[in-house]
């Protein structure tokens, strides 16, 4: 069975008497236990893919099936971090880790204590008791990406989770979120706008190119587990990163 | 992992972090003494006191009330018109509009029907009131909830239509069902917008309460106010007034106490 089996999909936003067209026509299978990695420029549909694979929106054409099933709305088994910082602004970092628990309607002191352990895995130690406007961008990613896993869900959708981070950090999460993945079988798609990370990452790259369409499927054949340092002085990542380059432009 | 930011204790003494309050204060009081001296001083040489009254006038004429129960009766019908009036609006206006306001195309039906009467200055109401509800203590409370109901109302439902799509996108993602969204985003969210409503309501609670006893009473502050100037008693009109902005600050102190917990996230800078 295939994690996600997206067929003939498009998406289609009114605007006025013209519809602006995110996605035609794509075609893409996910795998159980796949690390794939979306690439593309911005403005091409990665994020309106991803919504689609969440089940916020719906398509205006074709049909999306998750673990064999249609997909028909959002669900718990799918863990979405969506580019945009949705950490509710009147809970502090505990309580929003806390949430997707506390909406399953687990005990205080269970959840409370998963999401204090989340919160040290993601460096936010210290900060339990602070509110979002308090942090830095980069921290509310991290505390974002906590309350995702405090859902515990088997399948991740990730937009662009460390963009905004700098270079350092967000090696330091590569190396973080390879060692979560590694072994876990959980499937992941990971959306970016950087060439590096997707050959860092993943098990396979699409690109979607600027129509709204796939324009490459390419396995990455680097041997796992990466360290996200070493990787990138390997001959064939630079081979790898060169024909995605191509591809993008 | 990462090392996180770190805290340091900051070693800020009491004049670091009150000096700017302290000073605030301190300015307060010399303007309130010297504007009370330059009143008390030029009142009986350059201004009449029948007009303009004098801050041991006033004194004295508090003094007095207080002796023969007069300011204490008068004091406490008012304020009891002002806390039932503002409690019957706000509470009709947060839950009519949390009822209302989620659904958006009721909402939009009704909207240039609640600003029509939400413009209706709220005083022309006062001798239809009198008609309906008599002269006595219900006309004034109702007169004090109208004028609350609007604005409570009005504010709520803008609060309510600012939250954030995607966090309610958010509780979606988590699991949350209609419920979850109702309780833990709209109803946090928006509780900004009520508060608002509930700070901007107070004075217009006591200016309803007020007017209703200015038009037509025979007790509370807004009738001594009145019967105090149809006597030409300009001591006893500018204690009423004294009164009356006392109790406004009390109200005042009281929302500014309700909304201090929400403030520390209120500004949503991201
Ligand atoms: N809700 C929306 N309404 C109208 N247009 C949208 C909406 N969401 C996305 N679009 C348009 O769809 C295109 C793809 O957007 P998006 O998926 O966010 O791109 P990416 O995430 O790859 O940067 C853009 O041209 C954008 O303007
Ligand atoms: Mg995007």
């Amino acid at each position: 069975m295939t994690a996600f089996e997206v067929r003939g999909v498009a998406k289609r936003f009114p605007k006025g008497a013209d519809d602006i067209v995110a996605l035609r026509d794509v075609d893409l299978t996910v795998e159980p236990g796949e690390f794939l990695v979306l690439l593309g420029r911005s403005g091409c549909g990665k994020s309106t893919l991803l919504n689609l694979l969440a089940g916020l929106t719906r398509p205006s054409g074709g049909s999306i099936r998750h673990r064999g099933r249609p997909v028909t709305g959002p669900r718990t088994e799918v863990g979405y971090l969506t580019q945009q910082d949705t950490l509710m602004p009147w809970r502090d970092v505990t309580r929003n880790v806390e949430m997707p628990r506390e909406l399953r309607g687990e005990g205080r002191r269970e959840r409370r204590a998963a999401a204090l352990a989340l919160i040290e895995r993601v460096g936010l130690r210290g900060f339990e008791k602070h509110y979002p406007r308090e942090l830095s961008g980069g921290m509310r990613r991290r505390a974002s990406l906590a309350r995702m896993l405090a859902g515990d869900p088997e399948t991740l959708l990730l937009d662009e989770p460390f963009g905004a981070l700098d270079a350092q950090l967000r090696t330091e999460l590569q190396g973080e979120l390879l060692r979560l993945w590694q072994g876990s079988g959980r499937t992941v798609v990971f959306v970016t706008h950087d060439i590096q990370e997707a050959v860092t990452l993943a098990d396979r790259v699409v690109v979607l190119g600027p129509l709204g369409r796939i324009v490459l499927d390419l396995p990455i054949d680097l041997p796992r587990p990466r360290d996200p340092e070493d990787v990138r002085v390997d001959a064939r990542f630079v081979e790898l990163h060169r024909r995605l380059a191509e591809a993008l432009r | 992992m990462s090392t996180g930011p770190v805290r340091e204790r900051s070693g800020r003494g009491f004049r670091a972090r009150h000096g700017r309050t302290a000073t605030v204060w301190a300015w307060r009081a010399i303007l309130l003494v010297a504007f009370l001296v330059a009143w008390q001083v030029l009142s009986g040489r350059v201004l009449d006191p029948q007009y303009v009254s004098s801050p041991d006038g006033i004194v004295t004429r508090l003094g007095d009330w207080l002796a023969d129960g007069t300011l204490a009766t008068n004091t406490w019908i008012t304020v009891q018109e002002i806390v039932l009036g503002f409690l019957l609006g706000a509470g009709a206006a947060a839950l009519i509009a949390y009822v209302i306001a989620p659904l958006r195309i009721v909402w939009d039906v009704l909207d240039p029907l609640v600003m029509a009467l939400y413009s209706i200055p709220k005083v022309a109401l006062a001798p239809l009131f009198i008609v309906w509800f008599g002269i006595g203590t219900s006309m004034k409370v109702l007169l004090a909830a109208v004028t609350v109901f609007f604005l409570v109302f009005l504010n709520t439902a803008a609060g309510i239509h600012d939250v954030d799509p995607a966090l309610v996108d958010a509780v979606r993602l988590m699991g949350g069902r209609r419920r979850d969204i109702a309780l833990k985003v709209i109803l946090p969210a928006s509780l900004t917008g009520l508060l608002t409503g509930l700070r901007v309501a107070i004075p217009y609670a006591l200016i309803g309460a007020v007017i209703g006893e200015l038009v037509a009473s025979n007790r509370g502050l807004g009738y001594l106010i009145s019967d105090s100037s149809a006597t030409f008693d300009t001591d006893g009109v500018f204690a009423t007034l004294v009164v009356l902005s006392l109790v406004a600050a009390a109200l005042n102190a009281l929302v500014t106490l309700l909304g201090r917990r929400a403030n520390r996230w209120k500004p949503l800078t991201t």
